[in-house]
C-alpha cells in the first residue's frame, strides 16, 4: 500500500472509510488523484471475523467504543442530558458496511420531492432534495455494480424505474421468507426478494455467500458481504494512490485566512498529533461525527463550527422509525442459517392520507435474534417462563420454529432532534462528548404502531400459532445516522450544495448519511454509496477541467 | 483499535460499558434492554483462553450453591442442563474477569439465598440439600430480585455462548435446541423452503 508522509500535501484527505468513504477512495483514486484515508477504527480481515456471539454482543469490536467516546442524551434541550448509549456505528475499515445485515434497497422516487407531494408537515423541517431520483439513478446502478449486490430488478410493482438490473441474482429464499410470502399473499400484498449486498454467485474474484447465518453485526469471514472493506477499499489500494491510516482520530479541519480547508489535524494510535496536509477534504465520518467534527472545528473565521453558517450543522438527526412483531410456526425453520431477510413488502412504502398521519416504511420477514444468545434472552414472548422446566423447553422447542416481522419506517426531520458538543463532558482524547437530543415526532410513534399492526396481520395470515408485538418506544438509540448537514441549494437553509460540497467551504466535501434531506423509508446504505459516487463523479469532473480550483 | 485502548491511561471503561449497545440487533435494541454482561477486551481474551482447571472466585460451598440455582434456571429432565454443561465455570470466570464488579452481589446474593432457604425451610441450611420442588419455592421467592436476574442472565449466556467460554461444554446448550455449529449451508435451510421449492 502506498504510504504517505504528513507534510504531502495529497489531493484529498477522506475522513472515514465505511459506505461513502470507501466509495470516495475508489472513485478518486482510480482518477488519478492521491487520497489518504483516515479511520478511527483498526484494519480487520477476514480471518478476524468469528462466528462468536458472546464477543460481538459484549465487546465493540467492530463498532464505536462508548467508554472512550461516550454519549450523552436527552429527549429535549431543556433538559440536562445524562450519559447513555445512543450512536453506534461502525469503527473499522469498511465502517458499518462490515456489520451491517446488508439490505441494499434503494430509495423511491417519492421519497425525494415529499415536501411537494405531502405539503408542510407542522414543527418540522420537511423539505425536497435538491436532486431527484432520475439524478441519482446512475449512482445507484454503480453503487450495486462496484459493490455488488444480489436481487430482482423490478420484482417490486412499487419500486421506481431501474435502468439496469441487480448484478447478481436474488439470495435462495428461507424458510421465514416463505412464510412472510405466504401471509402477504393472502392479504394480497406484493412480497419481492430482498436486495442484499451479499453475493448470491463469485463476483469479481469474491467468493459467494456460503450461508453461515452470521451476518447482522458480524464480519464476514470470506468476503461475500459487499463491505466497502471487500470491495471498493482493495481497489482503491491496487491503484498505489490511496493509502488506508487507521487508528486516526480527527480533530479538527483546519482552514487557511481565506476559509480553504488545508488538512486535518488528527490523533495517531499514539495518541500524537499529526497535521495531515491536503487539497481538499472529503467528510464521510457518518451522520453523528461529521457534524461533531465541524462543530469542533471552531477558528475565528467560523467561531459556530466549520461550514455552519446556516447554524444547520447537527441539525434534523434522524434516526429511522422500527418496529418488529414475532410468531411461532409449527415446523422448523433454521433461521440460524443464511443471510437475515429474504423477503419484503413495500405495500406500505409511500405515505396515505387515509390512515390520518405522516409515515411509511416497509416490512421484511426475518429471524432477528443473531443467535442462540439472543433467542434465549429475547426471542420468547411476554408471557413465556423466564426459568425452569417451562422455559428451557420453550427455547427448545421454538428456537427453530419462531420468526420476526422487521419494519423500518419514517422519521421526520426536527430541528429539535440534533447532535451537538456536551458542555461538560469530554471523550478519551479530552474533546467535547457528543450530545443527542432526540424525541419522536407524535407521527413517527404512530407509524410505528401501524407498521406493528401490519406485521401481526402478516403474521397471522402466514398461519403463526402463536404472535405478539414488542410494544413500540420512543427512539433513545440509533445506527442509521441521517440529515445532520442537510443538502440544498440555498446557504441559508442548508450545509451542503447539490454535489455534497459545503456551501461555506469550497474545498470541503461532506458526504454521508449526513446530507439526506428527509429519511426515505427505507436502509440509508445503498443512498450514501449512490450519493458518494454522484459527488465523486462531480468532483472529478471539476477538477480535471479546471472548474473547481484544488488549493495549492 | 487495540492500541488506542491501550495509550488511554486511567480511563474507567467499566462505568460507561455497563449495558453495551455493542453488538445488539436492532430488534434487541427495540424492545430490550437488560444491561447484559459488559467486557473488556483485554479480560475478555483472559476469559477465553481455555478450560479453567479450578474455580477462581467461588469457595466449593459458594459454588455448590450457585451451581444448584443455574441448574433450576435450566434443570437436568430427558436432556442436559446447566450443571452438566458446566455453565458454573463461565459464572466463576466471568467473576475473576469482565464482571469483576460483579463479585459483592453473588456474595451477597449467597448470604441472602442462605438466609432465604433457612427461611422458608428452618431445618436446611443450605439450598443445594433441598429438594427440588423446595428449591423452585425458594427462587420462586427471589425470582423478583437483582441477584436472581443477574445469575439467571449469566446462566444463559454461559449456557448458550460458544464452548470455550466454559459454560456450554460440549455443546450441551447448542444442541439442545438444534443449533449446529458447521458454519456453511445449502438450501433447503428449513421445512417452509424445502416444501416452497417443490411446490
Amino acid at each position: 500500500m502506498k504510504k504517505f508522509t504528513p507534510a504531502t500535501q495529497v489531493d484529498f484527505v477522506i475522513i472515514g472509510s465505511g459506505a461513502a468513504g470507501g466509495a470516495m477512495a475508489k472513485e478518486l483514486s482510480t482518477s488519478g488523484f492521491e487520497v489518504v484515508v483516515l479511520e478511527q477504527g483498526p484494519r480487520l480481515e477476514d480471518k478476524d471475523f468469528k462466528h462468536d456471539e458472546f464477543k460481538i454482543r459484549n465487546t465493540p469490536a467492530l463498532v464505536n467504543d462508548h467508554a472512550l467516546q461516550p454519549n450523552t442524551f436527552r429527549k429535549t434541550e431543556q433538559e440536562k442530558a445524562k450519559l447513555a448509549q445512543v450512536i453506534s456505528y461502525g469503527q473499522c475499515v469498511g465502517g458499518g458496511t462490515v456489520h451491517y445485515t446488508g439490505s441494499q434497497w434503494r430509495f423511491h422516487e417519492i421519497d425525494f420531492i415529499e415536501r411537494s407531494r405531502w405539503g408542510a408537515i407542522d414543527g418540522t423541517g420537511f423539505a425536497d432534495w435538491p436532486i431527484t431520483y432520475a439524478e441519482l439513478e446512475p449512482y445507484y446502478v454503480k453503487s450495486e455494480y462496484e459493490f455488488g449486490v444480489s436481487g430482482v430488478g423490478g420484482a417490486s410493482p412499487f419500486e421506481s424505474p431501474r435502468s439496469k438490473p441487480y448484478p447478481l441474482p436474488a439470495l435462495p429464499i428461507k424458510s421465514a421468507g416463505v412464510l412472510f410470502d405466504r401471509g402477504c399473499k393472502k392479504l394480497e400484498l406484493h412480497p419481492v426478494p430482498v436486495p442484499s449486498a451479499i453475493l448470491s454467485q463469485p463476483y469479481q474474484g469474491r467468493q459467494a455467500c456460503n450461508h453461515c447465518g452470521f451476518c447482522e453485526w458480524y464480519g464476514c469471514e470470506r468476503g461475500a458481504k459487499s463491505s466497502s472493506l471487500a470491495s471498493v477499499i482493495p481497489a482503491a489500494e491496487k491503484t498505489g494512490r490511496c493509502e488506508i491510516r487507521t487508528g486516526s482520530y480527527v480533530r479538527e479541519i483546519s482552514v487557511d485566512k481565506s476559509g480553504r480547508a488545508t488538512g486535518v489535524i488528527y490523533f495517531d494510535s499514539r495518541r500524537q498529533e499529526v497535521f495531515q496536509k491536503a487539497k481538499a477534504v472529503v467528510l464521510c465520518a457518518n451522520g453523528s461525527e461529521s457534524p461533531r467534527l465541524l462543530l469542533l472545528s471552531k477558528s475565528n473565521l467560523f467561531p459556530d463550527g466549520l461550514a455552519n453558517s446556516s447554524g444547520l450543522v447537527g441539525k434534523y438527526l434522524m434516526l429511522g422509525g422500527t418496529a418488529s412483531a414475532s410468531g411461532i410456526f409449527d415446523e422448523p425453520l433454521n433461521e440460524f442459517k443464511s443471510v437475515m431477510a429474504t423477503r419484503a413488502i413495500e405495500d406500505f412504502y409511500d405515505s396515505d392520507a387515509k390512515r390520518g398521519f405522516y409515515g411509511g416504511g416497509r416490512i421484511d420477514g426475518r429471524w432477528g435474534f443473531m443467535g442462540p444468545i439472543g433467542y434465549a434472552l429475547g426471542g420468547l414472548p411476554p408471557d413465556a417462563p423466564t426459568w425452569g422446566t417451562g422455559y428451557k423447553n420453550f427455547v427448545k422447542e421454538n428456537f427453530n420454529r419462531t420468526m420476526t416481522c422487521q419494519s423500518y419506517a419514517t422519521s421526520l426531520p426536527l430541528e429539535t432532534n440534533n447532535i451537538t458538543l456536551d458542555p461538560d463532558l469530554k471523550d478519551a482524547w479530552g474533546l467535547p462528548a457528543m450530545r443527542v437530543t432526540y424525541k419522536d415526532h407524535p407521527d413517527g410513534m404512530k407509524t410505528k404502531q401501524y407498521f406493528l399492526d401490519r406485521s401481526l396481520e402478516i403474521l397471522e395470515a402466514a398461519g403463526a400459532k402463536k404472535k405478539w408485538g414488542n410494544p413500540v418506544r420512543e427512539t433513545t438509540t440509533g445506527g442509521h445516522l441521517m440529515g445532520t448537514c442537510r443538502m440544498g441549494d440555498d446557504p441559508k437553509t442548508s450545509v451542503v450544495d447539490k454535489f455534497n460540497r459545503a456551501h461555506d467551504v469550497p474545498n470541503l466535501f461532506i458526504v454521508d448519511g449526513s446530507s439526506f434531506v428527509t429519511s426515505g423509508r427505507n436502509h440509508p446504505t445503498c443512498t450514501i454509496e449512490a450519493l458518494a459516487f454522484r459527488a465523486a463523479d462531480h468532483i472529478v469532473k471539476a477538477a480535471k477541467n479546471g472548474s473547481m480550483k484544488l488549493a495549492v | 483499535m487495540e492500541k488506542i485502548h491501550e495509550t488511554v491511561q486511567g480511563h474507567s471503561r467499566r462505568s460507561v460499558l455497563a449495558g453495551s449497545v455493542a453488538g445488539l440487533s436492532s430488534i434487541w435494541l427495540a424492545t430490550h434492554w437488560p444491561g447484559i454482561l459488559a467486557a473488556q477486551e483485554h479480560a475478555h481474551t483472559v476469559a477465553k483462553s481455555g478450560r479453567p482447571a479450578a474455580l477462581g472466585f467461588f469457595s466449593p460451598d459458594q459454588a455448590a450453591e450457585i451451581e444448584s440455582v443455574a441448574a433450576q434456571i435450566i434443570p437436568k429432565d430427558d436432556t442436559p442442563g446447566a450443571r452438566e454443561a458446566g455453565t458454573i465455570y463461565f459464572i466463576d470466570r466471568a467473576l475473576t474477569t469482565f464482571d469483576q464488579d460483579k463479585q459483592a452481589a453473588y456474595t451477597q446474593g449467597f448470604n441472602d439465598l442462605r438466609a432465604k432457604t433457612h427461611e422458608l425451610f428452618p431445618n436446611a441450611d443450605k439450598f443445594s440439600a433441598l429438594n427440588q420442588a423446595q428449591q423452585v419455592q425458594v427462587l420462586t421467592a427471589i425470582e423478583k430480585t437483582a441477584f436472581f436476574g443477574q445469575i439467571r442472565l449469566h446462566t444463559i449466556v454461559g449456557f448458550f455462548a460458544n464452548p470455550e467460554y466454559g459454560g456450554n461444554q460440549e455443546k450441551i446448550g447448542w444442541n439442545l435446541i438444534g443449533f449446529e455449529d458447521k458454519f456453511a449451508w445449502e438450501p433447503p435451510f428449513g421445512h417452509y423452503d424445502r416444501e416452497y421449492k417443490q411446490s
